[in-house]
């Protein structure tokens, strides 16, 4: 969660209150009766700017606060959550989160996960920055970016806006073993959205540019990520269908991730237990050729999805998930672990006031050696994705059928932009067709990948 | 009428709500206001036959806005002290040139909406867990009767209920009780190494007997496993341009997706969309006749009033095939100079207001269904859509049918596979030559999401017939 203050006042409660917090929480609940609990406390703070054509068209600051708790009656649990810390209404809520627990039914895997098992170390992965930037420099670095992109082509007339975001957050997990975890995290985005009109046709596009990172030093600079952003919006002029056929297809970083995604969802405990992924009992089986390989690392250091302990309180780590192109790992918290006879590989993800699930830390595919460049020139007649649009995935089956845009591929040149047309196939198929890899892996989020071919798509068009 | 909520239900005071409108309306802000929110979401939910799970959570809070010309600033709080109010007024007013001054703004004169779309007692809406672990159960059941083949049921029943109220440097001061509630039903069906989903589900701004009234509940659990053992016999989908009968009701989604969003006001004041320049203009076939419309009772999308305190209405978006009108928040109706149709909304405290739509749909027409499906010699009918999503800028939509069968020879033959369509915008409606008399409305289960923010919406449509569509399957030819 995200939320915001005034750099420089002091509004919220000391170090060490939220913990404390937790703990009278927990107490709370051993006395209406729980027999197992954790509590989960958020806060944070946010600022926000909108820039658009050059002057401020939004600005947002928050502050948040939430408490989230899971409570245990023997196997029957209930999970609740509230912005209101008064001690009267916390007592209301632990009460009522008692009485709720007794109305399911007993889950015969329900629980924490065994005190043993809780992370002993929480290293520093270095996620948090003090850097706190005010309203104007925020303002400033958005236009910076947003006038970049309207310089760089005459094409560019329009604008949907550069956004700046900065936040701070703390994460406070404890549980009726005694176990008590903090940390501390930040994060700084900046994105630039231009639009370009095509002097002949008069239609319009739209593209986007951005950068997110814990640490605000290491922020691609305003100009870079609005010349990325102009580049990207003014290739698309001119787009056009084309006819259906198969090809082979090229997705780019951002929808080469995308597809990562689509594997990270089928590799979930959860999706797997209730037989809702194409890749249940696939553990042990080819999945892709044997230079395949996919991380998911807990404690990369600085990295968007690390984090010293997991949504139960677990250490995180660094799990191979595909090995060589063989299913190694699922993604698995303590119970989607239990109902699969598996233990937890510490990827339970929480959302405050939700009983855990699981999440990806930072999911990535190992890159290879060619360039994206080299990759494209090996495409004699093909499609290069640079844009997906819809929800046309079956996780149940792996079929897939989505909206694209790119660019056409002919004897190794990006030739003209493409629009308006579907890509499908079946993810379990394309896994196993990709036939290279490239070199390009950057992390702008918890799932990245680099540029890959696979061998055939089919392509609708006209 | 609706409600007439007190402002202690916020333990708040008109002298506080006052002081802090004055704060935040400074000499450039042109509005300002105060929205307060307080929301109870309980969910109970079943898989495996066990219902296991239940959740509940209580949030409270204020969003403070302040607009300059095209400027807002905003902030929020979950804390409603009069400390906070002034936090978040001194915030919201950053926008304005010179903070200083602030103005003395009308005593708001403390009213209740015009009508009540959605008057569930608080006891109705207030289910009885048990209630909801019962009717859980039973869906368990009928959808595992239904066929052997459905090897496992998931259903959740969502009730939330909201509780708003706003403050606005106009002078007004209003407030309404939102409830919403939603039933879902998953099911997978397995038959050798086949496995194939199924989803249905419906609800609205209703209480818990909407469920019960005509085992709607057990309706609920039935399609889903019809939908799912349907899907196993399904065949790959065409690929190409094809025609293609959408069926009455959620199909309406098309309508949200490729010309309700590109009629939002906010895209075109910023020009940014593929309908800016097009009012007057011919945008559909002149068998097309949509409205968005937040007055139907009892409906998902339905409000009494919207986030800004406006009255919600009937706003015609397309007739007879011609661009007629945008919808509006008071943001962009008074920079557009156009008029302000009720459709300020935001998810919550913590989110600004945009202007979005309510339920959206296409009014009936002359045609027999049947001869719809009859006019079409090889093609799609397609009558239940998963998700769709529209880029703007450039009109191009895309949908993804759940369930969808092929016509051959104006017959509707075999199920297939999810087809995804593809479109554009400002012409797929051009080419719909034929419109049902049937129109339906979807059962009440739609969210769409704009910049983050997830609001309940509806959509409907009669039985139509769109000429040709991309079609993206994997059967090229």
């Amino acid at each position: 969660m995200s939320q915001t203050r005034e750099s420089g006042q002091s509004v919220q409660p000391a170090n060490g209150h939220l913990a404390q917090l937790a703990s009278d929480v927990l107490a709370m609940a051993k006395q209406h009766g729980a027999t197992e609990a954790d509590v989960v406390v958020a806060d944070g703070e946010n600022l926000s700017v909108q820039i658009r054509l050059g002057s401020v068209d939004r600005l947002s600051k928050a502050r948040e606060k939430r408490l989230g708790l899971r409570i245990f009656v023997g196997k029957r649990s209930a999970t609740s959550s509230t912005s209101d810390f008064s001690s009267e209404s916390l007592r209301r809520l632990v009460s009522e989160t008692c009485t709720l627990a007794k109305a399911v039914v007993e889950d015969p895997v329900s629980g924490l996960p065994g005190a043993d098992q809780l992370a002993t170390d929480q290293p520093d992965l270095d996620l948090h920055d003090e850097t706190r930037l005010d309203t104007d420099r925020q303002i400033d670095l958005a236009k910076r970016a947003e006038a970049a992109a309207l310089a760089s082509d005459e094409r560019i007339t329009n604008s949907e806006g550069a956004d700046f975001d900065s936040s701070w957050g703390r994460v406070v997990l404890g549980n009726s073993h005694g176990f008590i975890g903090e940390y501390r995290s930040s994060s700084y985005s900046l994105a630039v959205s231009p639009v370009a009109v095509d002097p002949v046709s008069g239609s319009m596009q739209r593209d986007a540019w951005y950068d997110v990172r814990r640490k605000f030093h290491t922020l691609d600079t305003p100009e870079a990520i609005g010349r990325e952003a102009a580049k990207r919006t003014v290739r698309r002029l001119g787009a056009r269908k084309v006819g259906t056929k198969r090809v082979p297809v090229v997705f780019d970083q951002e929808t080469a991730g995308s597809l990562l995604g689509n594997l990270c969802s089928a590799v979930s405990g959860y999706a797997l237990y209730k037989g809702a992924s194409f890749l249940g009992g696939q553990l042990g089986k080819r999945l892709a050729p044997d230079w395949f390989t996919v991380y998911d690392d807990g404690r990369m250091v600085g990295g968007l999805g690390s984090r010293p302990f997991d949504g139960e309180g677990l250490p995180t780590r660094k799990n191979t998930v595909v090995d060589k192109g063989v299913l190694t790992s699922y993604l698995l918290d303590t119970y989607s672990g239990k109902k699969l006879g598996l233990p937890s590989s510490g990827n339970a993800s929480r959302s405050v006031g939700e009983s855990p699930s699981v999440g990806p830390t930072n999911f990535y595919l190992t890159p290879g050696t060619c360039s994206a460049e080299d990759i494209i020139r090996g495409v004699k007649d093909g499609l290069y994705v640079t844009e997906l649009i819809g929800f046309g995935i079956n996780m149940v089956t792996g079929d897939y059928s989505r909206g694209a845009g790119g660019f056409w591929i002919e004897n190794g040149e990006l030739t003209y932009p493409v629009e308006e047309i579907t890509i499908a196939g079946n993810l379990k198929q394309m896994f196993s067709d990709i036939e290279v890899v490239g070199s390009d892996l950057v992390f702008r989020g918890r799932i990245a990948s680099p540029t890959l071919k696979i061998a055939e798509m089919t392509v609708a068009g006209n | 009428m609706g409600q007439l909520i007190p402002l202690d239900s916020f333990g708040v005071t008109e002298h506080d709500v006052l002081e802090a409108l004055g704060r935040v309306k400074v000499r450039d802000v042109d509005y300002a206001d105060l929205y307060f929110e307080s929301c109870v979401s309980e969910s109970v939910s079943m898989e495996e036959s066990l219902v296991k799970r239940a959740t509940k959570s209580i949030s409270q809070g204020v969003g403070v806005r302040a607009t300059a010309g095209e400027k807002t600033g905003f902030a929020y709080s979950d804390d409603l002290t009069r400390h906070d109010l002034e936090l978040a007024a001194d915030t919201a007013r950053y926008i304005a040139n010179s903070p200083g001054g602030s103005q003395p703004v009308p005593v708001p004169v403390h009213s209740r909406p015009a009508r009540d779309l959605y008057p569930v007692p608080h006891a109705q809406a207030d289910v009885a867990t048990a209630d909801r672990v019962t009717l859980l159960n039973l869906i368990d059941a009928e959808a595992r009767r239904y066929d052997p083949r459905i090897k496992n049921v998931m259903a959740s029943f969502n009730t939330e209920y909201k509780i708003v109220m706003v403050a606005t440097s106009d002078g007004t001061l209003i407030g309404d009780v939102q409830p919403l509630s939603r039933l879902q039903v998953t099911c997978i069906a397995e038959d050798g190494g086949n496995r194939q989903i199924g989803s249905f589900g419906g609800g609205g701004r209703i209480g818990f007997d909407f469920y019960r009234q005509g085992d709607r509940y057990l309706n609920y659990a039935k399609e889903a496993a019809r939908i799912a053992i349907l899907n196993l016999s399904a065949v790959e989908a065409p690929a190409g341009v094809i025609p293609v009968v959408l069926g009455g009701g959620w199909p309406g989604i098309l309508l949200h997706e490729a010309i309700g969003h590109g009629l939002e006001a906010d895209f075109n004041r910023k020009k940014t969309s593929a309908f800016s320049n097009l009012l007057g203009k011919r945008v559909a076939s002149d068998v097309c006749t949509i409205v968005d419309d937040g007055t139907l009772p009892g409906r998902r999308g339905s409000l009494n009033m919207d986030d800004e305190g406006t009255a919600t209405a009937r706003t015609m978006l397309i007739e007879k095939g011609m661009l007629r009108g945008y919808i509006t928040d008071k943001l962009n109706a008074r920079l557009l100079g156009i008029p302000l149709t009720g459709n300020g909304r935001r998810e919550s405290y913590q989110s600004i207001v945009l202007p979005r739509m309510t339920n959206t749909f296409m009014l009936a027409g002359e045609s027999n269904p049947e001869d719809i499906i009859k006019s079409v010699k090889r093609g799609l009918y397609a009558v239940s859509f998963g998700g769709g999503q529209v880029d703007i800028t450039n009109g191009k939509f895309v949908f993804s049918a759940s369930e969808a069968y092929l016509i051959e020879d104006g017959k509707v033959t075999k199920p297939v596979k999810g087809a995804t369509l593809i479109g554009s915008g400002p012409e797929i409606l051009t080419k719909v030559s034929m419109v049902g008399h049937d129109l339906k409305l979807d059962e009440g289960i739609g969210t769409c999401g704009k910049e983050g923010q997830s609001v309940p919406v509806g959509v409907g449509l009669p039985t139509i017939r769109i000429d040709e569509i991309t079609v993206g399957g994997t059967q090229a030819g």
